[in-house]
């Protein structure tokens, strides 16, 4: 069960972290209760993997180069074509989606060469082609996803 | 400008802010920076927008947002801007990008909806088509099945080999 200290803190500081020596203390402060206190329901709901991390977000293609690929595999072989591309180490988020093109991957990699030497590796290992979909615009301003936590 | 300094302070904190009284100082120690140049770098990378947000990263699957959907139009290029950003705004989308169109997948704006069941995100995408007038446009709607793999991306910074963590491609 999540108590009134986790859900107001994954809520309400998904962004604007404090910048101070000490930020757990500060958003302590805030929710009038002690900054030990905010560490431990961090730590918990890290533990627990209901957080990934604190930290930042970071727009792809600052650092590098990134890539959205997508492949369409018969059923019987997706597994089997699906682990060959998760073992290369460039490859993050890799996917299953409900269409023909059901093989959904983000690759990176710090040059866009190396990057399509990668892609060119995996349309070899696994003799299917890849979509590459690299980003042009990124419209959207990341300020937190808005969680509705009355049922948690 | 940004050096490679700041580089080394991004890769070392995108696992993550030490859960600790002084995350700065300690990240700081590890690479040889005072927590005031720590914080000081921080707040002109956000100021940049090399970092976008700063703050608890919460996994939507795990909260029981169970339901996600990339949708993807086929939008004129004249308007795809307007389109994308009107889109964007909603609070139920979660990315929202252009991409080009290759051959076999015509399509060049794409949006992301996380919600708690398919139902919900149906008729969030159906409250967007009205509001944004995509419903002239040719969409699809791929909501995602199994996942393989999902990590931070492990990103090389250009010169030092130095591991660290990206958010969506």
């Amino acid at each position: 069960m999540l108590t009134d200290l986790h859900k107001q803190l994954l809520n309400d500081f998904q962004r604007d972290f404090p910048l101070v020596e000490r930020p757990y203390l500060e958003i302590a402060n805030r929710l009038g209760v002690s900054e030990d206190e905010v560490l431990s329901a961090l730590a918990e709901l890290r533990d627990n993997r209901l957080i990934s991390r604190v930290g930042p977000v970071i727009p792809p293609n600052q650092i590098g180069a990134s890539m959205l690929v997508a492949m369409a595999v018969p059923e019987p072989e997706l597994q089997r074509i699906a682990d060959i591309v998760s073992r290369f180490p460039e490859v993050n988020h890799n996917y299953e989606r409900e269409h023909r093109f059901n093989l959904w991957f983000v690759a990176v990699a710090s040059t866009t060469d190396h990057l399509a030497r990668v892609l060119d590796s995996i349309e070899r290992e696994t003799g299917y082609l890849t979509q590459r979909l690299p980003l042009v615009n990124d419209f959207f301003i990341d300020l937190g996803f808005r969680l509705d936590l009355s049922h948690a | 400008m940004l050096d490679t300094r700041d580089f080394e302070l991004l890769a070392a904190i995108q696992l993550g802010l030490p859960i600790s009284p002084r995350p700065y100082h300690d990240i700081g120690l590890a690479l040889g920076m005072a927590e005031t140049e720590v914080i000081a770098r921080l707040t002109v990378l956000k100021r940049i927008g090399l970092i976008k947000r700063l703050g608890v990263i919460v996994k939507h699957r795990q909260l029981g947002y169970r339901a996600n959907a990339m949708i993807v139009w086929n939008i004129p290029d004249a308007f795809v801007k307007e389109i994308g950003s009107r889109i964007s705004q909603a609070s139920f989308v979660t990315l929202c990008y252009q991409r080009p169109r290759t051959p076999e997948w015509p399509y060049n704006l794409y949006c992301m909806i996380h919600g708690k069941n398919r139902d919900t995100v149906l008729k969030q995408l159906e409250q967007l088509g009205t509001d944004c007038n995509l419903d002239r446009f040719d969409r699809q709607i791929l909501f995602s099945r199994r996942c393989f793999k999902q990590r931070g991306a492990v990103y090389r910074t250009p010169e030092p080999a130095a591991p660290a963590e990206l958010a969506h491609g």
